[in-house]
């Protein structure tokens, strides 16, 4: 399948017309093209990849143009520009209940999306593929000495115990640029005052800000920094080559699960092909199990495995944080633990 | 057609009564349950939606002279439900904008601090909002803080259409149940009717007892009016049966005294034209004696035939008696009265009523036949019948209008001359066809004579 696919990417740039930022632009052609999948993804390609490789190979003659964005462009694309898509996949759960809520989807219903548990859909029109834990990455090399922390309080003695090792090495997602982030953070927020303490001794080490878990995780295996909090688990995992050089830990107090979502925009203009990708999704995640491809699926026995792990709810809830008061007290208070002047 | 319209049949118009009532009934539960559920389903939903505005309502205070709003993350999750429905927001300073969506329109509130509920139409579905309202005060300035929270109707749709389904088949079910109900209280009543129907129709002829079948008690006005009737009509029978009886003895008795005293006078008067007067006396006399009797005999016959009352009746005797009976009359004519019979035959009849036909038929025989001509009487079985054949040598039947003789007072048109009232022939057909039988008459082919056939099924 490989053979029909041509990859180019335009990295951080903007094509003529679209007023969105876009990080990769990766098209996969179709021998005798009959539909185009407009995807806009916030999944890097070369993870997402197998999925539209095996997709096409059930169905032919639809070539998929694969866009990846930021969470918060795509709501600039789908909501501010109106930019025509066929299909949204975001690991941003609240902006995604925010567009089905404000009647940015279509309703789709098949055997597949029947199958999903209750709390993997929203409405007919947000399903969850995937569940991925916010872990945290630590380099092997600075807690080589160090009792590894399980925990959040663990991690905080940790920090204060080294302030010398840790200053300028601690990296965590910028709130203020990443949806991703901010729905972590509110949702850390939300479950344990713990998270304020950590995040108030994080200033106080003069944290690194980033947009994206593949650079954290990068850099934590370089060396560049010492520990990455609030890391997508997923992308570590696959990342076995740097394995040797990182510990991934799902925080035992608490660990936050992410149910990475897709949507049909309501200006879609093939719902019934997105409608099959879909079903491909929910099949795919369901039944080949986290082997085959990066993301693990959903299955209620890993849910019930661990008791710290706490899935993110669907539902309207997650509409408080994307609250413009709420958002921006949220992001005063972050900012007043997070950056301090150093 | 309108079921209080009294059709044919009181089950059917029992049924349809109790029917219509039983749907009507059904309707009218129906309907309660539905708008109960509605209602209440309207108020949950407004509850909740109070509940959010109030928690919301309440995280909103003033800090440093700006509001503050911190929306409670319970303020939306509460609202989760089955269906997933939709939510929005609003929270307005003096009626601008704080947060939310800007476009969503508040519910007009009337008076009080209480919430306000109304049921808009934004971003193209049906939303139930809830707007609650508090005054606070900015710097010693008072504002006005307005919070709508607005939630689709899907939930409540959905459980709405379930509650409709289960009330739809609540209501089939409790009209099923009453027009089992129905059908089987149309089936009781009318039984009741028709055990009376039967038990009145199963008696004999003779029975005239009271009714005495069990029945409910609106149906004992019907029997007590049956029974008072029966007991008029078995007393008019009575009357007339007595009154037959006493006819005969009364007309009968009297002539005979006359047309005695008529002979005797005869005997002593020797004055040609007054023994011709004499004569024609004494015939008139027998004219009137023997219609009297036949009149007698006619009415004895409709009257037992109307109830015939079957017993078996062997024939060969009862002809037999008849013929010895008559024969000194024939033998007055010179008439030999002939009677053979080769076997017994029995039929299921009515005697008096076979005596009388079989008597009326001979006696017509030896009337209109000419003296010194022979009458032939034979009894066999035809088929599944038997028949008394009478023949004799006399003037026949008139070629025309045979069977017209068997009508009332008829009397052929060649019988002048000889005293008859004409009943003869009618009692016997209407004995033959009380008891399922036939008469014949005819003419003998190829000679002289008549031919009279009375058939009777064997018993």
């Amino acid at each position: 399948m490989r053979a029909f696919i041509s990859s180019l990417a335009l990295i951080l740039s903007a094509l003529p017309g679209l007023a969105f930022e876009i990080e990769e632009h990766v098209q996969f052609p179709a021998a005798n093209q009959t539909d185009e999948l407009r995807v806009i993804s916030t999944a890097d390609a070369d993870l997402f990849t197998p999925f539209i490789t095996a997709f096409q190979a059930l169905n032919p003659g639809v070539a998929v143009d694969y866009y990846v964005v930021s969470s918060s462009e795509i709501m600039v694309a789908l909501q501010d520009e109106g930019e025509r898509f066929d299909l949204a996949i975001s690991s941003a759960m609240d902006l995604q209940i925010k567009l089905a809520n404000d009647g940015l989807a279509l309703p789709y219903r098949s055997g597949a999306t029947g199958s999903l548990p209750e709390w993997a859909r929203w409405r007919d029109r947000v399903f969850a593929f995937t569940q991925e834990p916010a872990t945290m990455v630590l380099s092997r090399a600075d807690f080589a000495d160090i009792d590894l922390p399980r925990t959040r309080q663990e991690l905080i003695t940790a920090l204060r115990d080294h302030p010398d090792r840790f200053r300028g090495r601690i990296g965590t997602y910028d709130v203020r640029e990443s949806g991703l982030g901010y729905l972590f953070a509110t949702q850390d927020g939300r479950t344990s005052e713990t998270y304020w303490r950590l995040a108030q001794v994080m200033g106080g080490l003069q944290t690194q800000l980033y947009r994206g878990s593949s650079d954290m995780i990068e850099d934590v295996a370089s060396g560049r920094i010492a520990v990455a909090y609030n890391v997508l688990g997923s992308y570590a995992q696959v990342r076995e080559d740097l394995h040797d050089r990182i510990h991934i830990i799902a925080p035992e107090d608490f660990t936050t699960v992410m149910m990475r979502t897709v949507l049909i925009p309501a200006n879609a203009e093939t719902p019934e092909a997105a409608g099959r990708f879909i079903d491909h999704l929910i099949e795919t995640a369901w039944t080949e199990g986290g082997g085959r491809f990066a993301f693990p699926g959903i299955t209620p026995a890993r849910l019930s495995e661990n008791a710290s792990l706490r899935p993110i709810q669907l539902g309207p809830g997650l509409l408080v944080y994307l609250d413009r008061l709420k958002r921006r007290q949220f992001i005063e208070e972050w900012e007043a633990a997070m950056v301090q002047p150093g | 057609m309108w079921p209080f319209r009294a059709p044919g049949s009181i089950r059917l118009r029992l049924t349809l009564q109790l029917l219509t009532g039983a749907a009507v009934m059904a309707l009218v539960l129906f309907l309660i349950v539905y708008s109960f559920a509605r209602q209440i389903g309207a108020e949950s939903q407004d509850r909740i939606l109070s509940a959010s505005a109030t928690s919301i309502l309440d995280a909103t205070t003033v800090q440093s002279g700006n509001i503050s709003v911190d929306i409670p993350y319970s303020a939306f999750t509460m609202l989760d439900n089955s269906v997933d429905d939709r939510v929005f927001y609003r929270i307005t300073q003096d009626g601008d904008g704080l947060t939310g969506y800007d476009d969503l329109p508040s519910a007009r509130q009337d008076q009080g601090t209480g919430p306000a509920f109304d049921t808009v139409t934004y971003r193209g579905e049906e939303l139930r909002i809830a707007t609650l309202t508090r005054r606070v005060s900015v710097g010693g300035t008072p504002t006005r803080i307005d919070v709508t929270v607005g939630q689709t109707r899907d939930a409540q749709a959905d459980v709405l259409a379930r509650i409709l389904r289960m009330t739809v088949l609540l209501g089939f079910g409790f009209f099923a149940a009453s027009a089992l109900l129905a059908i089987l209280a149309g089936r009781s009543t009318a039984a009741s009717l028709s055990r009376l129907a039967e038990s009145v129709s199963r008696r004999g002829p003779q029975d005239l007892r009271p009714v005495v079948a069990e029945v409910p008690s609106e149906m004992r006005p019907l029997v007590t009016s049956l029974n008072s009737l029966i007991a008029r009509l078995s007393a008019a029978l009575t009357r007339t049966e007595d009154f037959i009886a006493e006819a005969a003895h009364r007309v009968r008795t009297p002539l005979a005294t006359v047309r005695a005293h008529g002979e005797n006078t005869l005997r002593r008067v020797s004055k040609e034209e007054n023994r011709v007067s004499l004569r024609e006396m004494i015939r008139a006399i027998d004219e009137s004696s023997r219609a009297a009797g036949q009149l007698l005999d006619h009415a004895m016959v409709s009257l037992r035939a109307d109830q015939l009352e079957l017993s078996p009746v062997a024939l060969r005797p009862l002809v037999a008696d008849l013929v010895d009976r008559l024969r000194p009359v024939a033998e007055l004519k010179d008439m030999d009265l002939r009677f053979e019979v080769s076997e017994e035959q029995e039929v299921m009849g009515d005697t008096i009523l076979i005596q009388n036909a079989v008597r009326n038929l001979l006696d017509n025989a030896i009337k209109y036949a000419p003296p010194e001509t022979p009458i032939d009487v034979s009894l066999t079985r035809e088929g599944a019948g038997a028949t008394l054949t009478i023949r004799d040598q006399g003037i026949g039947f008139p070629a025309t209008g045979a069977d017209a003789l068997t009508g009332r007072f008829a009397r052929g048109e060649n019988a002048t001359g000889v005293i008859g009232s004409g009943l003869g022939l009618t009692i016997a057909d209407e004995v033959a066809r009380a008891h399922g039988g036939t008469l014949t008459i005819a003419n003998i082919e190829g000679g002289p004579g008549a031919c009279v056939r009375l058939s009777l099924p064997l018993r």
